[in-house]
């Protein structure tokens, strides 16, 4: 770890930058501080790694979620329609 | 004003087959972003009532679903605002950040030991696997209510950064740190139940 001793920034600032990194285009020099850090540090190159997979896991969470279509059941739908029929009768 | 001949006009809209063409659709919307189901029921319903107190406003331009779906989403960020600016949000959060307090050493800010990310196995056997994304999702589950709205919105919406911040009253400053601090504990947590 004596390879870090020299940068600016450390293990709390470099996941900083890697949360942000896949959001937003990072400055010049994050960028490069953002390499040199993780060049000498194996560590933050794990939590990369996993902090990307878990984002691609979170997007397919909601899309198999949305795919597999949940049913309201018929009362409830009974009532909702009957509800917007009484709107619609009202005048 | 007379809705039904309103209605009966326009060929866009068609309230009496809203239940029949969206209501599951837009549970099913509902129900993966505040996951529960009861309140998924509700929002529907005052979707639909919202939808007909202001009819005269579609216009047509986009379908009627989309149309729906975005009274639908403005609804759900009002329960992602509410729920995060109630008197436990301070609480909640301040625990959370107390948990990954430990995670770096204070003075130089390295990893502690024994908070060190370890690589939890292959991506692809990890991607496919329903054992892990049930235990993401109830990892998602423990966040502070504002982180993980912050979180759902980016990630599973890909809501623009500054609607976020406006949506839910936060700094650009403070849309960072949560996203940042959403993420540690997170991957803490799936490390600490997958493992």
């Amino acid at each position: 770890m004596n390879s870090l001793k020299g940068i600016i920034y450390n293990c709390r600032q470099a996941t900083f930058l890697i949360e942000k990194k896949q959001i937003k285009k990072l400055t010049f020099r994050e960028n490069i501080e953002l390499k040199i850090h993780l060049t000498g540090c194996s560590v933050c190159r794990v939590f990369q790694k996993q902090s990307i997979l878990i984002n691609q896991m979170v997007k397919n969470l909601l899309m198999n979620s949305q795919n597999k279509e949940r049913k309201l059941d018929d009362n409830f739908k009974q009532n909702l329609q009957d509800r917007i029929d009484d709107e619609l009768n009202r005048q | 004003m007379d809705k039904s001949r309103l209605s009966s006009e326009s060929v866009m809209v068609d309230p009496r087959q809203w239940v029949k063409k969206y209501a599951d659709y837009l549970y099913t919307y509902a129900v993966s972003r505040v996951n529960d189901e009861e309140l998924a029921r509700d929002l529907v319903q005052e979707t639909f009532l919202a939808a007909l107190e202001r009819i005269k406003t579609f216009e047509g331009r986009s379908s009627e679903r989309t149309w729906l779906t975005a009274i639908l989403r403005n609804k759900i960020i009002d329960v992602y605002r509410k729920k995060s600016s109630g008197p436990e949000r301070q609480s909640d959060v301040t625990e959370a950040e107390r948990a990954q307090n430990d995670f770096f050493d204070p003075n130089d800010g390295h990893w502690n030991e024994a908070f060190r990310p370890k690589e939890i196995g292959e991506e692809e056997d990890l991607l496919v696997s329903a054992e892990f994304s049930v235990i993401l999702q109830k990892c998602m589950e423990k966040l502070p209510v504002l982180w993980s709205a912050v979180f759902t919105m980016k990630h599973m919406d890909d809501e623009v950064t500054e609607h976020i911040c406006e949506y839910l009253k936060i700094s650009s400053s403070n849309f960072w740190v949560i996203i940042h601090r959403a993420k540690l504990n997170l991957r803490a947590c799936l490390q600490k139940n997958w493992i």
